[in-house]
This record gives structure tokens, C-alpha cells and sequence, in this order.
């Protein structure tokens, strides 16, 4: 790149010419910000304020713009020049829409409005133009696993999409759950009988489709790689392998049934006559619309008993906690197929909730029409007496302990367990505390290890550092970010659909395989432009790294949470582009700073923390830093000024990738550079996190827990550093929250490390 | 006999009581429950009563005063989200009980509906001060005196207000063809009871 020029652009537009003095400004601009070019201009995002801009980047061999206006977040457009380096200094939502329009507050939001000017200018002159990967390179086949109903649909609307794909299904057939079924659950409208299922057209479809080609009996028993070059080996029965090259990959592994072994209470391994839902539709595909027999000894079925939440929704501890949400409309369906048999059999579904997500409600209604009995009940036991079995129960509305007595098949509804793989996510955590000096979680789980306890098997077999398998959420779902993009695990590249995500019904699984197979496009798309994916789709940057200063300790890797880096042999990092989000947690987690993107560094935001402005101790103007993640708590903070809801006219806010971008250096400087408190806001974390890094905020939470030494050995406060969780909907709180802190710093007194 | 939790009884509801195959599409919400204004004060609430037929219980359900405690404010069917017509069931079903000499002695709603009934049955139309009297004098002489004493001020009244008149104690003013009536009313009985299949 040429000699670097810099350019300030400060805005008269949006009352901004009224409420700050603009010259005043440009002063700043100039002398302390030594920009080489300072402009105002009345009204920047017009087509004549950004041709200005334009015209200065072409004839006067700018390299730097920064621009003094609106949020960043605001005329992405107009100021979205690509061929130089540009900063915004917020002065709209940052300063006069967050500020009072009073005589008094005008010296103190000018004083705002320079702060952001020197900070705008400082990080521009850090940062350069993101050059992207121009040896970016793209597989357009997409590798579906699982060969279900979800996984077949993944692969065929990928087809129609027009990308090649690859389906691998372990056993010798496709279909998986759905193949077992006699009758599916209806998908349409009206929503009254049950339908055939769609497998025998989908696989036809499969079958004629020259995009798709279809591996059976086999397994990914080697994936590695990253978006839009995976590498896969596809190991089959016979002991053959093949490789295929892969740009992005979707794990629709399903749910087997929960094991009604461990139900003996419930009558199961005890009378053949009690079966779970699987086994009812064994003996309904068996009967083929004729009637259904009594497995005992093949005697007409007269009454049967439909056993709903049978080892689910279980608060002891002992068996599934959740609801599959999809086995109440199974049961309709299944008593169904009795009721339309003969209609005097009697068919009896004991729930303590019915569940009919969607437009199960009208299937439910069509069961009632038929006259299946609907019993509200918890079922204490089921006995066996000879070829019938008395099935114990609560009657919840009646509120009478009952029994029906005679029942010749008990059907129970076990429910979905995920097909997901190996869990590493506990491994991770201990991991993550082991490089924190805590050994004792990986000791333990080394302990649960070695007892010998049957480990589930791998379906993706990564070869990636942080394990075989995408992590897995509460309960053993393959990860997603339920809030704002599902079927993205943390694995970018990879996705999740289907009943492998969560407990789902067909017409759900059909709709998940859809999305994830246009999020599988999306990936391999950008991987070929070397973008990010979600939620920093477009960006060029990339984590660099100065292997020369690295120590080895391998901070980034593990707490990188999209598993992005690897280790070579010598135990360096290598870090994998098409795999990283550009969060930047590998740069806050780094002990020795040697990580840094071209726009966004320890550089970047360290020199525009201290182009702040400190006054002095006697001033009784405090400086109170706000770290705010760009996902939630700066849109917070621009939509609270656009609301007029007034702040604190003494903190100055950078915004962050992701908390777990928070280099602990940012602190330590700006608190020994005078500031008189550090505000991080991030995104909720925990078993329901927000963060749209997954682990960002809650790994930089954990850092921070770990601040108050430093704190004290600068003698100050540990109330100085506070983190604070924040929604993109608190546009209420978010001022509330500064001014109370701004409130408790006043109580503590100014910093006591002011102008050293 | 009918069997717990089968659809013995839930069938004969179907065929006997006047829009008794509304029963099985109940969905147990209990908003009808929650909506009568007399729900605290019987045994069974509708919801309930659903339940118990459903679940085989036709000698409780039968043998119910809950029935007749029914006032038709028609609440529950305004709320009722399965649009039941609930109201009417618990009149087919007391009807029913009735019939079957099930119902329960000396419920007031009864003793009144087969008063009015029979009353009305007469002529035609309703003799207001027959009925009147025929409910003071229900539980015996003395009491129906002292009934009337009571409702002395009430009946004047009405009587000045020419809203009722003394001499329908003698006879009474009745519907033109009185005979037509009463063949009408037979015939009616006579296709009722067939399709119900009463003897
Ligand atoms: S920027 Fe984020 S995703 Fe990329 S390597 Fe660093 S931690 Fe991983
Ligand atoms: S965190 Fe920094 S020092 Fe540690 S391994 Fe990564 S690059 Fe090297
Ligand atoms: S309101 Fe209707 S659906 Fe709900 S309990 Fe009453 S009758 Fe049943
Ligand atoms: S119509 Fe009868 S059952 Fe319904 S709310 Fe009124 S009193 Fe209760």
C-alpha cells in the first residue's frame, strides 16, 4: 500500500452543525489527530458529500477516511468505501441524540463529540484495507449425512439450488425413521388422516437426480478441512473408502427412541403387549390396513392404551427431561389407524399435556372425531395378566385413581434422542480451565473416561483439534443458535437439521433440512469470496498471527469456540480462515498480543482508548470506558440515543466484536492511563446464550473474574471493572445502567492513578 | 355394564341425548367450568361430567343432580373453544335421566320442569297461578300456605298490575283445538321414543 493519508470528514447534517461546534472539530482533527485532510461538509451522506469523499480518495491519494457523523451502523452504504481504511466517530447517536439540548450539557458534549473525533483518528491510522483471500478457493458439493427424511431433503433442495451433493446413510437404505413409519403424521391441509410417508418418491427422486450421489451402508470416517474445501473419507460396510471434496456439510443424523427397557414400571420387556411407538408401527406395517394383532398370540387388539411422556418430560432425574414434541401426534395417528380399522375398538390416549405444535390441532380434532378417548392422566404402572394388561393411572380431571383393565396393547411414547455424536464440549470446558491453571475438570473427565462406560461413536469423525464432533447443547442437541441462526453449529460449514437439533415432527424437519441446506450454499459462497460467515457475513479480515512472539500456549485454540485452529507438529497455531467467524476471541484470549486483524487489533482499540482525553483529578469530570459487542449492546445503545434516552456525559464507548475480543490489556491500560471505570457489555451467556460468538461473552466473563488481582496491585477498586449482560431489546435499561454506574464511580471517588 | 375408560357409555350418550355426540370432541380445557356462575355449587362441572362419561361412569353421571342445577346463562358455549353446545347437552342429559327415572328425587329443577310440563301439557298454555300454586304446594299443605303468605304482597301486586288473573284457578284460558294438541304431543312422544328406542 501506498504512504498512508489521512482524511477526517466532519458532519454538519442531523442538527449535528447546531448542537457541536464542527470547526471546533476539524481543529481537533488537524492538530491532534493529525489528519492531512480535514473537511466539513453540511450534509456527508448526501451524493454530493460521499462524491467529495470519492473525489479525494482518487486525486488526493487518501488512504484513510474517517468520518466524523452518525453510528457506524447507520448509511453503511454511502460510507461503505472498499478501497481504502475507514472509522466513524459517532457524534449523532453517540453524542447529540444521547445528550440533553441544554446550555449546561454543551460544554461537556462537545468535549464528547472531541474525544470521538481523536478516537476515530487514532484507529484509522491502526488499521489497513482487509485484503481478503485472493487464493480463496471452493468445493460447490455439499455433504449430507444421514440419509432420513431431513437428510433426503437437505439433498434434494441443495440439488434443485443447483450444487452437487454427496449423502452418506449408514444403513442399506434411505428413509431412516420414516421408512419404519406404516403412516405419517399429515403434512397438509386438511390435516385429518394420516398420509403415506414421502419416502419411496423422495427416493425415486434421489435415484434420478445425476446431482446427487448416494453412498449406503457407509460412514464419514474422516472429515477434515474447512468451508469450502473439506476433505472426507466415506468408509463402507465392505471395507472400500472413497474420498470426496466437499464445500460445506449438513448432519441430519436424526433420533433414535429413547429405550423403553428402562421402563419395566410401565409394563415393557414384561408383556410383549406393551410397545413403544416404533413397535406399534411394526405391527401396523405388518397388518398393512388390515387389523392389527395382539403380539402375545396374535388375538384381536379390542382396546388399546396410548401411554404419552412414557420416560420424558421427567423432573426425577431418571429418564429424558424434555418434551420430543412430536409423539402426542404420533399417538392420534397411531389410534388412528385402529379407529379407522374398526371404530368399535377402544383406543385411549392418557396424556398430561397434548401437544399438537403446528397444525396438529386439527389433526387432534380429527382423532376426537374418530372417537379417540383423550384421558387426561399420569400413568403409575402397567401389570401384565395374561394376554391383557391393566394399565394404572391418575385421572387428572376426575381426580380418581383408576385403572383400565383389560387392555390388549399398551403403546408408550418414548420420545427422541439425538443421533449426535460424541459430546466434546465438556472436554472443551475442562480443557479451557486446564490452560487456566485448573486442572481438576479434566481430571475428572479423564476419570469418566476410563471407567469403561460405552462412548457413543463419531459421525463426522473431524480431525479438527477440538474433537470428532460439532459440540452439543443441553441434553445432547447438536449445537445451533436458536435466536438468530439455527442449524449453524460452531463448526463453521458445518450445520445441523433435522430431529439432531432438536426434538421435531417430520413437516419440521423437512422445513430445518430446507434452511440448513440454503445456509450449506451460503457457506461455500462466501468461503469461494473468502467472507465471513454469519453474523460478520462480507468480512475480509482474518486473524494474523506473529508466530515469531507466540509462546505456544495454546490459549487461542482452545478457546477459539468455532474450533477454527489447529496445532501443527511444533504446537503452533494454524489457523483455519474459512472456518473463523473473525470474533476475535483468539486476540483477546492471547496472553502475548501476537494476534490482530488488519482492521481490528490490540492497535486499533488500545490507541483510541488513550486518544481519550482524561481530565484531571481536580475536574470532577470522571472517564468511564464502555466496551459494547457490536451484535446487541452497541445497536442497544444506538436505537436508547434514537429514543432521546439521556446518558452520562463521561463515558466513551468502543465497540467490540464480541466481549471475548477483550484483550485484558484494554483494561490494564485504560486504568492506568486515569480512566475511573471499564464497563464491558456483552451478550447473555450460559446454557441460554445470546452471544452470536457462542462462547465469546462468557469466556471474556471468565477473564475478567480473574481482574481483581491485577486491580489490586494497582491499588484500586475492584467495582472499577464491572461486565454487564445485554439484549438488543434494553434500549431502556442500557441508559440506566450507565448512569447507575456513573452514580457508584462518583461514590468511589476519581481514580487515583490520574496524569502518571 | 358399561366398562371404565370404554366407549360403551360414551355410545349410548350418542344416540340418546340430544347433541350427545358432542361429547367426545371436549379437549378438556375447562373453560367452561370456569365460566358458570354455578360451577362452585354442583358436584360436577360440564368438564367434568364429559370426563366421566367418557370414562364409563353412567350410573354417577345419570344419578347427578349436576344437570339440573344448569340455569342456561349459556356462558360456557359463548367461551366453550371447541364450540360445544354445552348447554344443551346437560339438558339432553337430564331429559335423559329423567326418562330412564334415574334423575334424582326431589331436585327443584326437576319438580318445577314436571310441573311446567304437565301444566303446559293441559291446555296448551301455561295457567300461571296453577303453577304457582302447584310449586308452594309442593312439599304439603302447610308449607304451600305458608308459601303463599310469602309471596302474598308479590301476588296481589301482580294481580292490580293485571298480570295475573284469580279466576284461572277455574279452568283457565287454553290453545283453540285443544285435541289436535294433545294428538300433536302423543305424536311426538311416539317418534321420539322410537328413535330412541323406548318402549
Ligand atoms: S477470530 Fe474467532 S473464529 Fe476466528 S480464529 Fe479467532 S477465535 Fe476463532
Ligand atoms: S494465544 Fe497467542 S501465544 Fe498462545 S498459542 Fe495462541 S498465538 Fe500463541
Ligand atoms: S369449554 Fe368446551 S372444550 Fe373446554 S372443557 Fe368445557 S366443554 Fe370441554
Ligand atoms: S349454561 Fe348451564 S352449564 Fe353452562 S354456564 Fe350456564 S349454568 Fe353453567
Amino acid at each position: 500500500m501506498a504512504d498512508m493519508k489521512v482524511a477526517a470528514y466532519i458532519c454538519q447534517g442531523c442538527g449535528l452543525g447546531d448542537r457541536l461546534d464542527t470547526a471546533a472539530l476539524a481543529g481537533v482533527a488537524k492538530k491532534e489527530g493529525k489528519a492531512a485532510l480535514v473537511r466539513e461538509h453540511e450534509f456527508l451522506c448526501n451524493a454530493e458529500g460521499v462524491k467529495m469523499i470519492r473525489d479525494d480518495i482518487a486525486n488526493e491519494a487518501v488512504t484513510h477516511v474517517m468520518i466524523g457523523a452518525c453510528s457506524r451502523r447507520a448509511k453503511t452504504e454511502a460510507f461503505g468505501f472498499t478501497d481504502v481504511a475507514v472509522s466513524r466517530a459517532n457524534l449523532r447517536e453517540g453524542v447529540i441524540w444521547c445528550q440533553p439540548e441544554t446550555d449546561e450539557a454543551r460544554e461537556t458534549t462537545q468535549e464528547m463529540a472531541e474525544d470521538y473525533i481523536r478516537m476515530g483518528c487514532a484507529e484509522v491510522k491502526k488499521m489497513t484495507l482487509p485484503e481478503g483471500n485472493p487464493a480463496a478457493v471452493t468445493e460447490r458439493t455439499v455433504l449430507v449425512v444421514g440419509g432420513g427424511v431431513s437428510g433426503m431433503t437437505a439433498a434434494l433442495e441443495a440439488s434443485k439450488a443447483g450444487y452437487k451433493v454427496v449423502l452418506v446413510e449408514k444403513s442399506g437404505a434411505l428413509g431412516g425413521w420414516a421408512a419404519k413409519l406404516h403412516k405419517r403424521s399429515p403434512g397438509k391441509s386438511p390435516y385429518a388422516e394420516p398420509q403415506d410417508t414421502p419416502v419411496a418418491d423422495m427416493d425415486a427422486a434421489i435415484t434420478a437426480d445425476a446431482n446427487i450421489k448416494v453412498y449406503l451402508n457407509a460412514i464419514t470416517s474422516k472429515t477434515s478441512g474447512s468451508p469450502g474445501q473439506f476433505e472426507i473419507e466415506i468408509s463402507t460396510e465392505s471395507g472400500s473408502t472413497a474420498t470426496e471434496k466437499v464445500g460445506a456439510i449438513i448432519q441430519a443424523t436424526g433420533f433414535s427412541l429413547y429405550d423403553a427397557n428402562n421402563l419395566p414400571e410401565l409394563g415393557y420387556g414384561k408383556s410383549a403387549n406393551v410397545v413403544d411407538q416404533a413397535g406399534l408401527e411394526a405391527l401396523a406395517k405388518a397388518a398393512n390396513g388390515g387389523v392389527i394383532k395382539r403380539p402375545s398370540d396374535g388375538g384381536e387388539v379390542k382396546t388399546v392404551v396410548f401411554v404419552q411422556c412414557a420416560g420424558q418430560r421427567d423432573d426425577t432425574g431418571k429418564h429424558l427431561p424434555y418434551c420430543s414434541g412430536s409423539c402426542c401426534s404420533t399417538s392420534v395417528k397411531q389410534a388412528m389407524y385402529f379407529k379407522d380399522s374398526n371404530p368399535d375398538i377402544d383406543t385411549v390416549v392418557i396424556y398430561t399435556d397434548l401437544r399438537m405444535p403446528g397444525n396438529g390441532e386439527d389433526f387432534y380434532r380429527s382423532g376426537q372425531n374418530k372417537g379417540v378417548t383423550f384421558t387426561k392422566g399420569k400413568v403409575s404402572s402397567v401389570e401384565a395378566a395374561g394376554n391383557q394388561c391393566k394399565v394404572n393411572f391418575h385421572d387428572l380431571i376426575l381426580n380418581d385413581q383408576t385403572a383400565i383393565d383389560n387392555a390388549d396393547l399398551v403403546v408408550l411414547a418414548t420420545g427422541q434422542v439425538p443421533n449426535s455424536g460424541v459430546d466434546i464440549d465438556t472436554k472443551l470446558k475442562a480443557d479451557i480451565a486446564a490452560a487456566a491453571g485448573d486442572n481438576s475438570l479434566l481430571e475428572a473427565y479423564n476419570a469418566s473416561q476410563a471407567e469403561g462406560a460405552v462412548q457413543p461413536i463419531s459421525v463426522l469423525n473431524l480431525t479438527y483439534r477440538q474433537g470428532p464432533d460439532v459440540p452439543q447443547l443441553k441434553y445432547g442437541f447438536t449445537d445451533s443458535h436458536f435466536i438468530c441462526f439455527p442449524y449453524e453449529t460452531r463448526r463453521t460449514g458445518i450445520y445441523s437439521a433435522g430431529p439432531v437439533r432438536r426434538p421435531m415432527d417430520m413437516v419440521q424437519a423437512m422445513e430445518d433440512a430446507t434452511g440448513a441446506a440454503m445456509k450449506a450454499i451460503q457457506a461455500v459462497e462466501n468461503a469461494g469470496l473468502g467472507r465471513a460467515a454469519h453474523p460478520r457475513s462480507g468480512d475480509l479480515s482474518f486473524p494474523k498471527v506473529r508466530l515469531e512472539g507466540c509462546t505456544q500456549c495454546k490459549r487461542c485454540t482452545v478457546e477459539c469456540p468455532f474450533g477454527a485452529i489447529d496445532e501443527d507438529e511444533k504446537r503452533f497455531p494454524v489457523f483455519n480462515e474459512s472456518r473463523c467467524r473473525r470474533c476475535g476471541t483468539c486476540m483477546g484470549a492471547c496472553p502475548v498480543r501476537v494476534i490482530s486483524f488488519e482492521n481490528y487489533s490490540i492497535d486499533t482499540v488500545g490507541s483510541q482508548l488513550k486518544a481519550v482525553d482524561v481530565p484531571d483529578e481536580f475536574s470532577e469530570k470522571p472517564r468511564i470506558l464502555i466496551l459494547a459487542c457490536e451484535n446487541d449492546a452497541y445497536p442497544a445503545l444506538d436505537m436508547a440515543a434514537m429514543n432521546r434516552n439521556v446518558y452520562s456525559a463521561y463515558v466513551r464507548i468502543i465497540p467490540v466484536r464480541c466481549l471475548g475480543s477483550v484483550n485484558t490489556i484494554w483494561i490494564n491500560d485504560a486504568l492506568s492511563s486515569g480512566y475511573d471505570g471499564v464497563m464491558m457489555m456483552g451478550c447473555k451467556h450460559g446454557d441460554d446464550y445470546q452471544c452470536h460468538f457462542v462462547k465469546g461473552s462468557e469466556l471474556a466473563s471468565y477473564r475478567m473474574s480473574k481482574i481483581g488481582d491485577t486491580l489490586k496491585q494497582m491499588g484500586l477498586e475492584e467495582d472499577r471493572v464491572a461486565t454487564f449482560e445485554v439484549a438488543i431489546t434494553d434500549i431502556e435499561r442500557v441508559p440506566q445502567l450507565i448512569n447507575d454506574y456513573a452514580a457508584k464511580i462518583q461514590e468511589i471517588g476519581m481514580s487515583p492513578l490520574k496524569g502518571f | 355394564m358399561s366398562e371404565k375408560y370404554h366407549n360403551n357409555f360414551l355410545k349410548e350418550v350418542e344416540e340418546m341425548v340430544e347433541e350427545g355426540e358432542w361429547v367426545k370432541m371436549c379437549m378438556q380445557c375447562g373453560v367452561c367450568a370456569g365460566s358458570c356462575p354455578l360451577g362452585p355449587h354442583w358436584a360436577h362441572p360440564p368438564q367434568e361430567i364429559f370426563m366421566m362419561i367418557r370414562a364409563g361412569k353412567r350410573e354417577e353421571v345419570l344419578r347427578s343432580d349436576s344437570m339440573w342445577m344448569c340455569t342456561s346463562c349459556y356462558n360456557c358455549v359463548v367461551r366453550c373453544p371447541r364450540k360445544l353446545p354445552i348447554t344443551h347437552i346437560m339438558h339432553g342429559l337430564a331429559n335423559y335421566a329423567h326418562r330412564l327415572g334415574l334423575s334424582p328425587k326431589n331436585q327443584p329443577t326437576q319438580q318445577f320442569a314436571t310441573l311446567f310440563w304437565n301444566n303446559l301439557a293441559q291446555t296448551g298454555r301455561v295457567n300461571e297461578l296453577k303453577l304457582s300454586l302447584g310449586i308452594y304446594f309442593k312439599d304439603g299443605f302447610a308449607q304451600g300456605v305458608k308459601n303463599a303468605m310469602a309471596m302474598q304482597s308479590v301476588g296481589l301486586g301482580m294481580v292490580k298490575a293485571k298480570r295475573l288473573n284469580p279466576m284461572e284457578l277455574f279452568g283457565g284460558h287454553g290453545v283453540k283445538d285443544k285435541t289436535g294438541f294433545h294428538a300433536m304431543l302423543k305424536k311426538a312422544k311416539e317418534i321420539e321414543d322410537r328413535r330412541k328406542n323406548f318402549a
